[in-house]
């Protein structure tokens, strides 16, 4: 199990280590099937392109996903993801690694409990942020364990 | 600027709920869509491993609620196309959703509002979902946007 952060172990400017994804399309088969999702633009490259895309495209949530691990990975078994935005401002398709990255922007306690604000982003092998967001988690405090 | 879509009727939309729709969350499907993210955390994959931390056995991940639909009011628009785009989330999360809880899910259309874009106009409908557990308890809300050219 990766280590617990406590509040204090953290400073704005912090950066999250980037969790590696390799989507295949076998991947956005299972997504389709475990979130229910199965508009054809997802799995079905003859339906991708009459549809003027290049090919299938990864769902939007998937990524939004992504997101999410790097957020309940990074506050640990001990915090909670309290918020998490994601816009998606970019398509990625299956077949290229993307990167799920974020960076602290902002630590301060409220209603007794310490949060931390952090810009988190997918992005692509060229170095594009193709799905920009943001997160809260709340985290352990060494003062108060 | 005078909205060429979103008219005063259009508008009226604003407030309108779906019906509740209720789902049981089995262990299965929550290590069904950990496994499809590639999310390996013990505490939405091992129910042992779960019991050993605070969460007290296992949860599901942040979009699992994605696999729980909603019934969105229908909102009807003069457009030339039926083109839409999911334009992002904001999630707020309160309570763990576990194996065993029984989630009541319901939408409702929160804004919808027009702006000029290159193709003509954009039409962007804001809708706020919750997630409550059966003890009425919010574990989670979903503020969606969608965009309709």
């Amino acid at each position: 199990m990766a280590q617990q952060f406590y509040f204090e172990d953290l400073e704005v400017g912090y950066e999250i280590a980037p969790l590696e994804k390799n989507p295949t399309t076998q991947q956005l088969v299972k997504y389709a099937g475990a979130s229910g999702d199965f508009y054809q633009i997802h799995y079905d490259k003859d339906f991708a392109l009459a549809n003027k895309l290049s090919g299938v495209i990864l769902h939007g949530a998937l990524k939004n996903a992504f997101l999410g691990q790097l957020m309940t990975d990074f506050a640990g078994d001990a915090g909670w993801l309290r918020k998490l935005s994601v816009q998606y401002r970019a398509m990625d398709m299956p077949g290229a690694k993307l990167l799920a990255k974020g960076r602290v922007t902002k630590k301060y306690v409220e209603n007794g409990e310490h949060l931390i604000d952090c810009e988190v982003w997918i992005e692509n092998e060229k170095g594009d942020k193709t799905t920009p967001g943001s997160a809260t988690v709340a985290l352990p405090s060494r003062q108060s364990a | 600027m005078a909205n060429k879509v979103v008219t005063d009727e259009v508008r009226a939309n604003v407030g309108k709920q779906g019906e509740p729709r209720v789902y049981d969350v089995e262990r299965g499907a929550i290590r069904r869509f950990a496994e499809a993210i590639g999310d390996l955390n013990p505490i939405f994959n091992d129910e042992a491993a779960a019991r050993e931390t605070r969460f007290g056995g296992m949860i599901a991940p942040p979009t699992f609620c994605r696999s729980m639909g909603s019934a969105i009011p229908q909102v009807a628009l003069d457009l030339p196309g039926f083109r839409a785009l999911d334009g992002g989330s904001d999630w707020e999360y309160f309570k763990p959703i576990r194996a065993g809880d029984r989630i009541t899910v319901q939408s409702k259309i929160a804004d919808i509002r027009e702006t000029a874009g290159r193709l003509g106009p954009m039409v962007f409908i804001v809708v706020e979902t919750s997630y409550s557990n059966q003890f009425a308890q919010i574990c989670v809300t979903q503020r969606s946007t969608v965009i309709r050219y």
